[in-house]
């Protein structure tokens, strides 16, 4: 088990190197543009440096005065270090901004997550055993509908419905107007009111997949020799279903959800944008509008760094939950 | 599917003509056929297979019925007030000078100085001036015993012909010392109590303290514009009629802006402007834009570019994944594992924040509108392949220990053909279902990267982007027509696509039931 670990996490640092070296080349590629502009307003400030000196010191700090395969082993030395630079957008050290935003999305997703797994589960298992029911075809039609929900359209929607007609929520942000007023715990239910409409978007826009995936493990188990036997034995239909059935359907449910786990702390980036929720999603989206090179670098990399995760969890989970895999 | 399943529906058709072992007792149906009735039989695959083809028929058929182009603009009449003439309280002396003399800076100066000082003449170049104080605010100045100049706060404006300096002199001067009427040029002139000049009961003038300057340059005021501005400011009105040249009333509106001491009017004018969000009408059903679009029309276009973007970007992706997966499933080996670990890394490429970097990118190089829908189609096309060639090679690796491969092997058939000619075949129906549901998410893709403004770009039209505009509150608020109209036609494309998918990926699935 071990062996395995270690052997599939030298394979993530592997392909985590390739894909931050893509990244990298990528942004590198990008027109200069960038810096340019930086330089120029940097030399613009009164007593500044001329544009060249800026210039030519900007890209000494990002490496760019180096070729595409050099820079990025100083890019990669620094970031290994945990240094990735000073935001253009923001003016302060990249990490120091992630973490001022990071657990803002992270409860966002987190409350996001668990209202789905407590909403698609059941109903991914209550879909399954009423198979081509008048139930069954309403709760894949409302998944189906929860799918092809464009973000912005239904959050837009959402605004007008309880923000603008019944005035129940603000339309942006995560603080209201007379926020510094409040006390703690009205600080708290304060943000907690900002946060109900974009937690409402993410749960209604991906509450449809984890109840499909749901419904087709258990349809699979439903139809495994074992229940037949189950049935056969006489056992009640609800022994059946929650004892012997729903218990292997956790199987691939773990496993999926284990491996989403690290997508919490990627931030929504289309719902925090649309309500100005300054998380993570919406302040690299800022970043990367910006041409904020260092900050977009690192969020990249750390979006690959969770989906590797996410993968990584996920094949151990197998493994561990699955007596039948076994470990190569 | 069809190189190694045979299966077969049997239906007895209860027609005693046959004997029991007649073949046409038992009507056969290929797989396809089976498929289909599979299909046929989920009701919400034929609802989404009904959205589609009304959808297409509204994206593709549409634009060609509708009578209005893509980017044709529409105008209207709006009336508008918009800024007529500005108007001034002269509160310093003015000079009027007779025909042929100029009263310079340096005259005006030293005029100043000297009355000032209490003197009554001032000497300039050999000339001397002497001025009198004929009122309060009237001086009038003589050169060398000649009438020369007049300083004076009012102004004296011609009606008709430019009134010449004596009479202007005379007009003065009597409004100063509040006389109503003067002789000049051997004529009687009388003033009445508004400032009118007339000769003869007819008006050549009149003497007023406003300064009538045009807000636009080149505008002619009608004959008694200024007349009408300062008897409105004396009577404080906040509106007056003026007539026109050609006698039709203009209405005007006044309003003192204390800030500059002045006062600016107004013109009511009919104007021709650009139709933004009309309310939906007869002419146009769902309304115009902002723009002045038609926006049924525009929806209609819009849509045509999210399928066409949509179905390019899938023809892509399943290109590159089917020939990637493919070989790396038939060859294994390290082509497997080299093609493997390629699909590795483009599947951790986090493509969302990639695409909108690039979005920024194209933006800030001002990239053509055609040439980056093209770019937007590559770029997703290019980034969505890894699933469709993890796909295809997971159904190849199992597909090639078959009988049937092992067939082909022996027969001689080379090794492309075999690949794409007994291979992918089989892997059609799983693709068929993953191309359908990658449609619908690769509309909403493209959809919310115009929709932020990074993906397709204005004249273009897209659904995404005809929503855009609810970035605008009012919009959002005020003019429904706008976006949800598009939203609509955006959730039932991708619902069609995406309840079709679900509804192949049951009828290709041998194990079902029904």
């Amino acid at each position: 088990m071990k062996k395995f670990i270690a052997k599939r996490i030298a394979f993530s640092v592997m392909i985590l190197f390739c894909v931050s070296f893509i990244i990298y080349a990528l942004m590198r590629c990008l027109p200069g543009s960038f810096v340019e502009n930086m330089a120029m307003t940097l030399s613009q400030a009164p007593g500044a440096k001329p544009f060249e000196e800026w210039l030519a010191q900007l890209n000494a700090n990002y490496g760019m005065d180096k070729g595409i395969i050099p820079g990025y082993f100083v890019w990669l030395s620094d970031a290994i270090r945990g240094d990735f630079g000073e935001s253009w957008k923001f003016i302060v050290p990249v990490t120091q901004k992630f973490q001022e935003v990071i657990w803002l999305s992270f409860a966002m997703g987190g409350i996001a997550f668990l209202l789905e797994l407590i909403i698609a589960i059941p109903l991914g298992v209550v879909a399954s055993t009423k198979q081509y029911s008048k139930l069954d075809y309403g709760i894949t039609a409302g998944a189906l509908v929860g799918i092809s929900l464009p973000t912005f359209f239904f959050a837009t929607i959402l605004k007008l419905v309880f923000s603008v007609k019944l005035g129940w929520f603000d339309l942006y942000g995560i603080v209201g107007r007379n926020y510094a007023q409040l006390d703690s715990m009205g600080k708290l239910l304060d943000k907690a009111n900002h946060l109900v409409l974009p937690i409402a978007t993410l749960v209604i826009v991906s509450v449809g997949s984890l109840m499909r995936y749901t419904r087709t493990n258990m349809l699979e188990v439903l139809n495994s020799d074992y229940i037949r036997t189950a049935r056969a034995k006489g056992l009640s239909e609800n022994k059946v279903i929650y004892h012997h059935a729903f218990r292997n359907t956790l199987i691939p449910l773990v496993t999926i959800v284990g491996g989403s786990l690290p997508n919490l702390f990627a931030g929504a980036l289309i719902t925090e944008t649309l309500f100005s929720i300054p998380g993570i999603g919406w302040t690299s989206y800022q970043a990367m509008i910006a041409g904020d090179i260092p900050f977009s670098m690192f969020y990249l990399t750390f979006m690959a760094v969770l989906t590797l995760a996410g993968n990584l969890i996920s094949d151990i989970l197998y493994a561990v939950v699955d007596p039948r895999v076994r470990i190569a | 599917m069809s190189d190694n399943m045979n299966l077969s529906g049997r239906k007895p058709e209860g027609e005693e003509g046959f004997s029991l072992n007649d073949d046409r007792r038992v009507r056969v149906l290929s797989p396809g056929a089976l498929v289909a009735k599979r299909f046929f039989r989920n009701r919400l695959a034929v609802l989404g297979m009904i959205m589609l083809i009304v959808m297409f028929v509204f994206s593709f058929i549409g634009g060609l019925v509708s009578p209005y182009g893509q980017d044709e603009q529409f105008y209207t009449y709006e009336y508008m007030d918009k800024d007529y003439a500005g108007v001034v309280q002269n509160d310093e002396l003015r000079y009027t000078t007779a025909e042929g003399k100029e009263f310079g800076s340096l005259l005006q100066a030293k005029l100043m100085l000297a009355r000032n000082k209490g003197e009554t003449s001032f000497v300039e170049k050999d000339v001397t001036y002497e001025f009198v104080a004929e009122g309060e605010e009237f001086l009038s100045i003589t050169a060398d015993g000649e009438p020369f100049a007049v300083a004076s706060k009012d102004i004296v404006t011609s009606v008709g012909d430019e009134l010449s300096f004596d009479v202007k002199f005379g007009a003065l001067k009597a409004c100063e010392l509040g006389e109503t009427s003067f002789e000049a040029e051997d004529a009687e002139y009388t003033m009445d109590e508004e400032g009118n000049i007339l000769k003869d009961s007819e008006i050549v003038g009149f003497v007023s303290r406003f300064v009538v300057q045009p807000a636009k340059n080149g505008t002619v005021f009608p004959e008694d514009f200024k007349e009408a501005v300062a008897l409105a400011i004396e009577e404080d009105a906040s509106e007056f009629t003026c007539a026109a040249e050609d006698g039709t009333e203009n209405t005007y509106k006044i309003s003192y802006k204390p800030d500059t001491n002045s006062w600016l009017v107004k013109q009511h004018e009919e104007t021709y402007v650009y139709d933004r969000y009309s309310k939906p009408s007869k002419t146009h059903w769902l309304g115009t834009d902002t723009n002045g679009m038609d926006m049924l029309t525009r929806l209609m276009y819009g849509g045509r570019v999210s399928l066409i973007i949509g179905f390019i970007v899938v023809i892509i992706e399943t290109l590159i994944g089917v020939i990637l997966g493919g070989i790396s499933g038939y060859f294994g080996g390290w082509i497997d594992n080299l093609i493997m670990r390629i699909v590795d890394v483009f599947y951790c490429i986090p493509s969302t924040p990639l695409i909108i970097i690039l979005g920024a990118a194209m933006d800030a190089m001002q990239i053509d509108p055609q040439i980056r829908m093209l770019y937007l189609m590559l770029i997703l096309g290019f980034l969505g392949w890894p699933s469709i060639a993890r796909l295809v090679r997971g159904q190849i690796l199992s597909l090639r220990e078959q009988e049937f491969m092992t067939a082909t092997e022996a027969c001689g058939i080379s090794v492309p053909r075999r690949i794409f000619k007994h291979l992918i075949p089989n892997v059609i129906p799983q693709l068929i279902v993953t191309c359908t549901m990658s449609l619908g998410s690769t509309i909403i893709m493209e959809a919310t990267l115009s929709f932020l403004g990074l993906g397709v770009k204005f004249p273009f039209a897209s659904w995404g982007n005809i929503i855009n505009d609810v970035n605008n509150a009012y919009v959002m608020t005020h003019y429904w027509f706008i976006w949800i109209p598009a939203g609509v036609c955006l959730l039932i494309t991708v619902l069609g696509f995406n309840f079709v998918g679900d509804g192949l990926r049951d009828a290709f699935d041998p194990r079902m039931k029904r």
